[in-house]
């Protein structure tokens, strides 16, 4: 209860020291519009504010050849590290940044604080569509007509990584459903491993695989939200987890700790479900098993079909009270189609680009030795073309994440159950949308 | 025989006493240090080793090919950060130093009308934390277009309440008025009279108040993530922050991390160990009194 309170609280005094600021500097959000994308005069500096490690090299590569629209890259944590809150604040102050990343399930708050310029109505925007990856294209329209809030830049399609060697050695065969993945959690109990662990507070990942499935947590009708996280497919995922977990079948150690790398370099846990650039994950945290793992899709709720999640993934964004939506809009579509930018920016972060042409990139044709030479971003271009485009984030998602992994780390150490955890983030969700003044049902 | 008695007894408490003091210090020192030892086992270790070795012991002692490592890595920004940090807390904390001095010197000395009125209202600075003021000082800072400059974090740290605080209540105490006095007869006009004779009764306060607020402008972490965009101005805090949000996307960043959070620490242990001789000297000198 405190936790809400504090929650609202808190909300009120940004309501007010927004509201404060407003008045101060009369507002820098009403001088904009999709309408008004045309081109300046004259040379254009634009700023962006990205924390993706080495966005200078891609940058870079625009600058050279747009020398009069230069881009100067500003960095800061991710997201929910603090950037996000930054970009608020600069909004209200009047000074934010040109451009900025945002990730996917950040995308809604900003839509409905009015922080990101509708950009339809710049040059070419619209016609970009067929170039990036269906659902990436719907996670940035919310569904709209005529509205593209931001580019899509990378994404996380998910899939299997396990060990073969294990595998192999217990007779087992790559597990294609969920119902096998659980028998086969039996057997690798009781030759002493897990088949998994459980991550308490990836929140974002439980909601890939709820995506997975089919489910939804939020929708928006265009008029209020509605807040469901305790849908029928996500119930069917949270009882099939905390099923695994009732029956100690998975571990249950906190996710990116040592020790959790600790489990996989031992053998400890035989796979993994998880992102494409989990594939970075594995082969820094445990080295000693090199050449030993493989990819594998997704295990499925129906057998023979081929759906897979998405966990992670970013966008850049015009910021409202840019003066050049039209360069910055430009730069962006630039920056996550162009095939050498894209190149700069797997080689510096590992992302996995949005667009449809970005699975043939140079630098996904080869097989990786960790992964026994396999080719597996054959494995994930063909997951991403499985994501379910029709799921939706909703404007509260940091709150919604912080709630449930709440609840989450109290059901892997025996109190509550999953669902109880999405039932609580439920309610807490609608009463943060509520304080927030956001139209929400229920 | 009685004072024997006395004296036998007073051994006993205080060897008993002493020990438990011992114990409670024992167990303090192993707290606070373990997390120190874990830090620096940790930065002598390569990747592979980090995941497979005992974490409190050495695997190959590979500390300066870490600090190596870091070095090179995005042209070595990360000592930048250093530079950047010693300048904002080295430099804020000393004109801090030398302003809160002055504050408490002349509340402590001067009769003025509002006086007291405004002591209180810097004292009741004490009670806001730096964090509080961090988005009202970012929404002041934006107004004349100042935010993502040094200035930003630099002019916000040169304010120390308490140590205008520190600094009257030592003056009070250790400035004696008649040696004001003296020095005006002698012809010595009064910022003299406060750099000559003030200043060098106050130092032990001074050094209280430098280290304190050296320290707090070290650990403000708040006030640089609101600011600064430009990582150039990073301080060290910021900098190995920003870093530890990227270990998804890049997991060798995690030894960059561990070793910078490493040296990072070794400019405040120098300014401790360094001047905590004065503060002692000035503990003892009022002690005496």
């Amino acid at each position: 209860m405190s936790h809400r309170t504090a929650l609202a609280g808190g909300a009120l005094l940004l309501v007010s020291a927004l509201a404060l600021s407003a008045c101060s500097t009369g507002g820098g959000t009403s001088d904009t519009d999709a309408a008004a994308c045309t081109p300046s005069e004259g040379k254009v500096n634009l700023t962006f504010t990205s924390w993706l490690p080495g966005i200078e090299d891609a940058v870079a590569i625009w600058n050279d050849e747009n020398p009069d629209i230069q881009v100067e890259v500003q960095t800061g944590p991710n997201g929910n590290g603090g950037t996000y809150k930054n970009f608020f604040n600069q909004i209200e102050a009047g000074n934010a940044p040109d451009l900025g990343q945002i990730e996917y399930d950040a995308l809604p708050n900003f839509r409905v604080q009015d922080g990101v310029v509708n950009l339809a109505d710049c040059a070419g925007i619209l016609d970009a569509k067929s170039n990036f990856i269906d659902w990436t294209w719907n996670q940035v329209t919310f569904g709209e007509e005529n509205a593209v809030y931001a580019i899509p830049q990378d994404i996380g399609p998910e899939a299997l990584y396990y060990r073969a060697d294990l595998f192999e050695a217990a007779g087992l065969d790559v597990p294609t459903t969920w119902d096998e993945y659980a028998a086969d959690a039996a057997i690798i109990r009781e030759q002493g491993g897990y088949i998994t662990n459980f991550s308490q507070s990836d929140i974002n990942a439980f909601a890939g695989l709820v995506w997975q499935a089919g489910g939804q947590w939020f929708a928006n009708d265009g008029e209020s939200w509605d807040v469901t996280l305790d849908s029928a497919e996500s119930t069917q995922v949270a009882d099939y987890w905390q099923g695994l977990i009732d029956e100690d079948l998975v571990g249950t150690v906190a996710p990116w700790t040592d020790e959790w790398n600790a489990a996989y370099n031992s053998g400890e846990m035989w796979t993994w479900v998880s992102a494409v650039w989990g594939a970075n994950t594995i082969s820094s945290g445990a080295p000693d098993t090199s050449g030993k793992w493989a990819v594998a899709p997704m295990p499925q709720w129906t057998e023979g079909a081929s759906a897979a999640g998405n966990w992670g993934g970013s966008t850049t964004a015009v910021l409202t009270g840019s003066k050049h939506p039209y360069e910055a809009a430009q730069f962006a579509l630039w920056l996550n189609s162009d095939a050498d930018a894209l190149t700069a920016m797997n080689k510096s972060a590992n992302i996995y680009p949005a667009t449809v042409d970005g699975a043939s990139l140079p630098a996904f044709a080869d097989g990786l030795d960790f992964y026994g030479g396999q080719k597996i971003y054959e494995v994930f271009a063909e997951a991403a073309k499985n994501v379910n485009p029709d799921f939706t984030w909703g404007p509260t998602m940091t709150q919604t994440y912080t709630d449930v992994a709440d609840g989450f780390s109290g059901a892997v150490s025996g109190s509550g159950t999953l669902l109880d955890a999405l039932k609580t983030g439920q309610d807490k969700t609608i009463a943060a949308l509520k304080a927030a003044a956001i139209p929400v049902k229920g | 025989m009685s004072t024997a008695v006395t004296r036998r007894g007073a051994v006993r408490e205080s060897l008993l006493s002493r020990s438990a003091a011992m114990l409670v210090m024992l167990i303090c020192a192993f707290y606070f240090l373990v997390p120190i030892w874990w830090l620096f086992v940790a930065s002598t270790k390569d990747r592979s080793q980090f995941t497979t070795t005992n974490p409190l012991w050495f695997g190959d002692f590979n500390l300066f090919e870490n600090i190596g490592t870091l070095a090179t890595y995005r042209d070595g920004v990360f000592f930048r950060w250093m530079l950047n940090s010693v300048l904002y807390a080295g430099a804020g904390a000393l004109l801090a130093t030398l302003f809160a001095t002055m504050a408490g010197y002349a509340i402590a000395k001067y009769a003025f009308r509002g006086r007291e009125a405004a002591f209180n209202i810097i004292l009741g600075g004490v009670l806001v934390p730096a964090t509080a003021l961090a988005l009202p000082l970012f929404l002041l800072f934006s107004q004349i277009g100042a935010t993502n400059t040094f200035w930003s974090v630099f002019l916000p740290s040169l304010v120390s309440p308490f140590g205008v605080y520190l600094s009257r209540i030592y003056a009070t105490a250790s400035v004696p008025d008649e040696l004001l006095e003296a020095a005006r007869l002698d012809g010595a006009g009064e910022v003299r009279t406060f750099f000559t004779v003030a200043t060098r009764l106050m130092a032990p306060a001074m050094v209280t108040m430098f280290l304190f607020q050296f320290v707090s402008i070290w650990n403000n972490f708040f006030l640089p993530l609101i600011m600064l965009r430009d990582e150039d101005l990073f301080p060290v805090t910021m900098g190995l922050y920003v870093w530890n949000t990227q270990v998804s996307q890049i997991p060798e960043i995690r030894a960059y991390v561990i070793v910078g959070a490493l040296l990072s620490i070794i400019p405040l242990i120098i300014a401790f160990l360094g001047l905590q001789r004065f503060w002692r000297n000035g503990l003892g000198a009022g002690g005496l009194k």
